[in-house]
């Protein structure tokens, strides 16, 4: 999938794959993919709650050796 | 633009677990563009508290709480397992291993994120705590102030 920038947050802690996200989602413009490699376990429900409450489209996300992968599309 | 979302947290307790639950919470918030409010009450105000050496005019009272009172958010101590002072050093170690926000850094992080720090200004008259010795970009008020935010508030903590 292409994606319009790549957020690496992988080895972050709670709240900061959150908080990175926001920050990176902020620069990309309506419509645009901001992908995200996270480890943290708690990402995925993080950031999928994230997106729908601010009317973001969740894609799709993937796992392989511990590292996920989100994209999210920005709405 | 519809209009933001506030998450009020009123901060109470000294302890650095606890504050750091506080500023997790609060900086998650503001990654949801949610307008965030911290108001520090009682012990919670040791959290804004500077480490630095600073020569006030004190009374004996007011000496007293100050030396007993940790300075600043690094100093603070647990609500379990304290062990005297050990238990913070064990919980800093284990946090760097999982790599998570210090308790000073999570301030640091929220200040940036633009979370409104409040200082309780009766509490601090009570504690002998002055401006001077609470972190700078942090504001002053009191119970009216609090609950004109909170009663628009959509999220509600007292910790």
């Amino acid at each position: 999938m292409n994606a319009h920038k790549v957020l690496d947050a992988q080895g972050l802690a709670c709240p900061m794959p959150i908080v990175k996200t926001k920050k990176a989602m902020n620069e990309l413009q309506t419509g645009q993919v901001l992908e995200i490699h996270a480890t943290d376990k708690g990402a995925k429900a993080d950031l999928a709650a994230w997106s729908k409450s601010g009317g973001h489209e969740w894609l799709q996300s993937t796992e392989e050796n511990g590292v996920f992968k989100f994209w999210i599309k920005k709405g | 633009m519809s209009e933001k979302k506030k998450t009020t947290i009123v901060l109470f307790s000294g302890d650095y677990d606890k504050a750091m639950a506080a500023y997790i919470i609060a900086n998650g918030a503001a990654a949801y563009d949610h307008e965030v409010i911290i108001f520090h009450t009682f012990w919670g105000l040791n959290a804004l508290r500077k480490d630095e050496p600073l020569t006030l005019n004190k009374g004996f009272l007011e000496k007293m709480f100050a030396k007993m009172m940790p300075k600043g958010a690094d100093k603070m101590g647990l609500s379990n397992m304290n062990f005297a002072g050990m238990g913070p050093k064990m919980i800093k170690h284990v946090m760097k291993k999982h790599n998570a926000m210090t308790l000073p850094q999570l301030i640091e992080m929220a200040q940036e994120q633009e979370v409104k720090l409040i200082a309780c200004t009766m509490t601090m008259d009570l504690l002998g705590l002055q401006q001077a010795e609470l972190l700078d970009g942090i504001e002053y008020a009191g119970v009216a102030a609090y609950l004109a935010d909170a009663e628009n508030g959509n999220v509600n903590l007292f910790i």
